[in-house]
């Protein structure tokens, strides 16, 4: 039997359409992406299933590292402003007028009030978490230097009428009794919300908050908490 | 699209001795460059999504508050988590009862915690069920988050997170001293 010729076909493609597209994705992509920016302060923090994003802007954030230390940053100049002013009459820090202007830039603060006018003389380029000794944090209500310095965020912030987002960072191999000394900072200042920042996970099969994922229709409700 | 018209219009005749010069193709082939796009598209989906970190909220009890105002949690309906080193959860649920060889106190590990967690759910009516989390010194930060994130996952109404007491830290310190206990 002869079989019917097949007509053999050029397997030469033209890629220009398929170039098109992906060079007009690539594009999207680029202009799209944030990139993270570099940490000052390296910290892993733990997962959870809560699908709220965390807040950028307005954020005081206060990290725990994973070798315990604490640390504080803010981004708003001008609250920070307020608050080098209000340490320096109340903790008679006698910080100069150029340390002021060094605390507004400074990108993290990582010391105790007695050494901050030193801490500040640091430049930012070589300003590293693992070098400088972290704002203390003892159990100790009277060590803990935490408290004042939250008293003097909250005070500039009402002050100067800014936004106030107040989140938590922790390593995962911090311990417990940091992470309390910090909450204690925060209630003793009536700060009684805030929030930790966490990698997302997804949520387990067949427990309860999956199934009401299922039922409210898939989309995961930004309103979790308890 | 990628060809140009090349033929570039008759052909004339030029004069003796002038050279015809010779026609190359323009085609190019775009295969290696569609590589090179898809590559740098997978780069760039990855990195956009990697880095959105969640926040988890935690509200905090005001400690100021009048102890009228608290709600009180009826003993059948709680659960008390204590949080040791290594990811270890040790419960029990009502009150703590040590008595000599007789103890409601149990030993779990945090990926075991979520069963104990959802059978009690199971068997507690709803505005009974308080969960009270004391993670003791030696606990993680990352512990801490797990079992709130527990909270989330089985769909907790009420928890609290509370501070050890000393019959307590004692408890888990025998516990952890007897390794054939802890089994």
């Amino acid at each position: 039997m002869a079989r019917p010729k097949m007509r053999r076909n050029s397997t030469n493609i033209d890629m220009t359409a398929m170039c098109d597209v992906a060079f007009l994705l690539l594009s999207f992509f680029i202009l799209t992406t944030k990139f993270k920016a570099p940490e000052a302060i390296p910290v892993i923090t733990p997962s959870s299933v809560s699908a709220k994003v965390a807040p950028e802007t307005d954020v005081t954030l206060i990290t725990i590292s994973k070798d315990g230390k604490a640390f504080i940053s803010l981004d708003n100049p001008e609250v920070k402003q307020k608050m080098a002013e209000d340490m320096n009459k109340e903790k008679n820090l006698g910080l100069t007028a150029a340390d002021i202007e060094a605390f507004k830039t400074v990108s993290f603060f990582g010391s105790s009030f007695s050494q901050l006018p030193s801490y500040l003389k640091v430049p930012a380029d070589q300003l590293k978490a693992t070098d400088v000794p972290g704002i203390p944090i003892d159990t100790a209500a009277a060590k803990n230097e935490l408290i004042d310095w939250m008293k003097y965020v909250v005070a500039a912030h009402s002050a100067t009428g800014a936004k106030f987002n107040l989140i938590l960072k922790g390593d995962n191999l911090a311990k417990y009794p940091q992470f309390r000394s910090v909450v204690v900072a925060f209630k003793k200042n009536a700060q009684f919300k805030f929030q930790m920042v966490t990698n997302p996970e997804g949520v387990p099969e067949g427990t309860d908050l999956w199934k009401r994922y299922q039922t409210s229709g898939g989309a995961p409700t930004p309103e979790a908490g308890g | 699209m990628a060809e140009m018209d090349t033929s570039g219009g008759g052909h004339h005749k030029k004069g003796p001795g002038v050279k015809k010069a010779k026609k190359l193709s323009t085609r190019v082939d775009l295969t290696p460059m569609v590589d090179l796009g898809f590559l740098l598209i997978t780069f760039f989906i990855f990195t956009t999504t990697m880095s959105q970190p969640t926040a988890m909220n935690l509200p905090l009890p005001d400690d100021t508050a009048t102890p009228d105002e608290q709600n009180k949690a009826k003993e059948s309906g709680a659960l008390t988590l204590l949080i040791g080193k290594n990811s270890t959860v040790y419960y029990y649920e009502g009150q703590l009862a040590v008595d000599a060889g007789q103890n409601n106190f149990k030993t779990s590990t945090m990926k075991q915690i979520r069963d104990v967690i959802i059978e009690k759910k199971r068997r507690t009516p709803e505005k009974d069920l308080v969960i009270v989390i004391k993670p003791n010194d030696e606990s993680t930060y990352k512990d801490l988050v797990d079992i709130l994130d527990e909270m989330l996952i089985n769909d907790i109404k009420r928890y609290a997170l509370v501070d050890i007491v000393d019959v307590e830290n004692e408890l888990i310190r025998l516990t952890e001293g007897s390794p054939s206990a802890a089994r």
